[in-house]
């Protein structure tokens, strides 16, 4: 990677919402007008004190940040190479990254006076945090989740709903996450004039993935003075470890250091059972090529016609057949390198981190462990890694107890 | 002169409306629509609007994401699609066809190698539901460099400010949609609609239809009268999807252009 790029990967994206080639408007022309809106007031919000006041006091009183940067030190000891610190954003009220993202949409929604809130989920957490912030400011909440979904996440569900949140089964299509986005959307195009449409990750249409990476992105600010008080002035970390299905814990974490040329970035797809023609994976850009997808272009899994294909993995929060487009740009750049991780490695990344570290671990970010585990017994002592611990595992305990062939019921 | 260009001018000087007629191509399966596609115009269809099967529909309500999937899972694609236009053209070469879908299944195949392909069997128009003026370059000014029309869809959201961005480089005709919402959810009120496409021919010459939510023979007059052309989608397609005849279907069909022939 040549040194002269190292001062412009953060520039992105540009005036019509692009990363490369990545990004865009791919919308119908109903909701055209409406995030030309959003836009606007992002903008006008980016820069306003007041309004970052505010996400700062609830960051700090109502989620619990700035959540630590732990060094894992039996992992550490156990793998016998470079040192691992876990950035402990499971910690956060609800349990997850989502909620940092959460909070300044439902801001948004607040400044521009829309009352009623959507959303799509996947696993829940998202879900789970939009229902809560909408609670929190007496805002009614729509969360549209996969039949599938609705059936394997149970306790989300219920969560979501005792925090006065509906959620509506979806059963067009196949039912899953990116279905429960068409519904989200086909709402949306109904009622546009109340309503604000909270994506939880860093795709859609512009200017969603650049927002939602600026409101994660305090992950890794909150990394880069850690780390120093940690390892000593100036120090950074070697790598970046973190999970993606749509990317917005991993673009949080990876944003504040793309300019810092010797920090190594790497991103972890859900491999499902593997990456290969079977297709029964959510590895958007090891599996995948680019197309356009709810608002965007990136890397989608479909097939010769441009049909979209269903992904599969073992965790309900990585199960998505695309991926933000600044990732697919960082990509094809090769600014961040991205692998994957089957299912069978990250379930034995979320049994080993619950037996020396303490710490159930949600099944994404065990995804990222799992890579941990290849990578640091191969790298010196003194080689730092930071992996984002972006959710807790309690409730994938019945998937784990599944996939272990336990019986937990009574 | 095009297809689409040529039938508004007959149109006018018979001091007709337009009547347009939406069903997606190999559903239930290619044969079927097959038959249907070339009955359409004797059942007084104007312009023919053929969709292309996309697996996530989003501008679209149940019935339509139903028809594509049963599309799919038959075995329909893009190119299966251009060959059924181009068999249709043998025995018809006056009936414009506009292709409706979403830009995926057009960008896998390759927006160059799509054009031409469209073009040579006989393709006038596209309606691509996410690409917005925004997005042009994409498909919109290619498909000028094929003289294949992109016609663009106005909704209500669409504010006096941004009408002439949409109008900009659209050609064939202008889709008024007439309700914020997807296909075939709630119908329109011919009462509102008038005035507002009124307000667009303030901006352009181009012919005015309007679609969404019409389902009967006299929502079809109504809307017919306030515009110069009327779509009809979901109700069609849901009889398709009921496995109704295709005589049923055709007879439903005329009795709809006769509502709107009316107007």
């Amino acid at each position: 990677m040549e040194e002269s790029l190292f001062n412009s990967f953060m520039n992105g994206p540009d005036q019509n919402g692009r990363f490369g080639k990545f990004g865009g408007r791919f919308v119908s022309e109903t909701l055209m007008p409406l995030i030309l809106d959003l836009e606007t007031e992002y903008e006008r919000a980016k820069t306003d004190e007041s309004f970052w006041a505010e996400m700062g006091h609830l960051w700090t009183h109502y989620v619990g940040r700035p959540s630590p940067l732990y060094f894992a030190e039996r992992l550490t000891e156990y793998l016998d190479g470079a040192k691992i610190y876990m950035k402990r954003d499971e910690l956060n009220h609800t349990g997850a990254h989502k909620i940092n993202n959460v909070l300044g949409q439902i801001l948004l929604a607040r400044r521009m006076g829309k009352k009623r809130i959507i959303a799509e989920t996947g696993a829940g957490q998202h879900g789970v945090a939009t229902a809560t912030v909408c609670a929190r400011f007496g805002l009614k909440c729509i969360v549209y989740m996969g039949a599938h979904d609705v059936e394997r996440q149970a306790p989300n569900v219920f969560r979501m709903k005792l925090l006065g949140a509906e959620v509506i089964p979806v059963t067009s299509g196949r039912g899953t996450l990116k279905d429960a986005m068409n519904d989200a959307l086909r709402d949306w195009v109904t009622n546009v004039s109340e309503t604000f449409y909270c994506i939880g990750t860093v795709a859609g249409p512009h200017p969603y993935p650049a927002m939602v990476r600026d409101f994660q992105a305090i992950i890794g600010k909150e990394v880069r003075e850690q780390i120093q008080l940690a390892e000593g002035d100036g120090v950074l970390p070697d790598t970046l470890v973190a999970a993606i299905g749509g990317g917005s814990n991993a673009m949080g974490l990876f944003y504040p250091f793309l300019d810092d040329s010797d920090v190594t970035i790497i991103g972890v797809e859900a491999g499902g059972k593997g990456v290969n023609e079977n297709m029964e994976h959510c590895a958007s850009l090891t599996g995948g090529r680019p197309g356009v997808l709810h608002g965007n272009r990136t890397y989608l899994l479909q097939d010769q016609d441009g049909q979209i294909l269903e992904g599969f993995s073992i965790s309900a929060g990585l199960d998505y057949p695309g991926i933000g487009p600044e990732h697919s740009w960082l990509h094809e750049i090769g600014r961040a390198k991205y692998v994957s991780i089957t299912d069978q490695e990250a379930l034995e990344a979320f049994k080993l981190c619950c037996l020396q570290e303490g710490i159930i671990p949600a099944l994404e970010p065990s995804h990222a462990l799992a890579h941990v585990l290849k990578i640091a017994p191969t790298l010196p002592k003194e080689h730092v890694i930071v992996m984002n611990m972006c959710g807790r595992g309690d409730k994938d305990i019945f998937t784990v107890a599944k996939a272990l062939d336990i019986d937990i019921s009574e | 002169m095009g297809r689409i260009d040529t039938t508004f001018e007959a149109l006018k000087s018979q001091k007709r409306k337009a009547f347009i007629s939406y069903i997606m191509a190999g559903d239930t399966n290619y044969e079927k629509s097959f038959e249907i596609l070339k009955g359409l115009p004797e059942a007084g269809v104007d312009i023919i609007e053929l969709g292309l099967p996309f697996t996530d529909p989003m501008a679209d309500g149940p019935t339509i994401q139903l028809a594509g999937q049963r599309a799919l899972e038959q075995g329909m694609t893009v190119k299966k699609t251009l060959e059924m236009v181009k068999l249709f053209r043998t025995e018809n070469n006056h009936t414009p066809i506009v292709l409706m879908g979403y830009y995926n299944p057009i960008y896998s195949y390759g927006v160059n190698n799509f054009l031409k392909d469209a073009k040579n069997a006989g393709v006038d128009g596209l309606i691509v539901v996410d690409l917005p003026p925004e997005e042009d370059e994409e498909l919109c000014i290619p498909a000028s460099n094929f003289d294949i029309n992109f016609i663009r869809l106005a909704t209500p959201t669409t504010d006096s400010k941004r009408l002439p961005k949409v109008l900009s480089n659209t050609s064939g005709f202008v889709y008024y949609v007439s309700i914020t919402g997807i296909t075939g959810a709630a119908s329109a009120k011919s009462g509102n609609v008038g005035p507002e496409v009124q307000n667009i021919k303030k901006s352009t010459h181009l012919p005015i239809v309007v679609g969404f939510g019409v389902t009967t023979p006299d929502a079809a007059f109504e809307i017919a009268s306030v515009a110069d052309g009327v779509v009809v989608g979901s109700a069609i397609v849901d009889m398709i999807g009921k496995q109704k005849s295709t005589e049923e279907i055709l007879d439903f069909v005329k009795s709809l252009t006769d509502g709107a022939h009316k107007a």
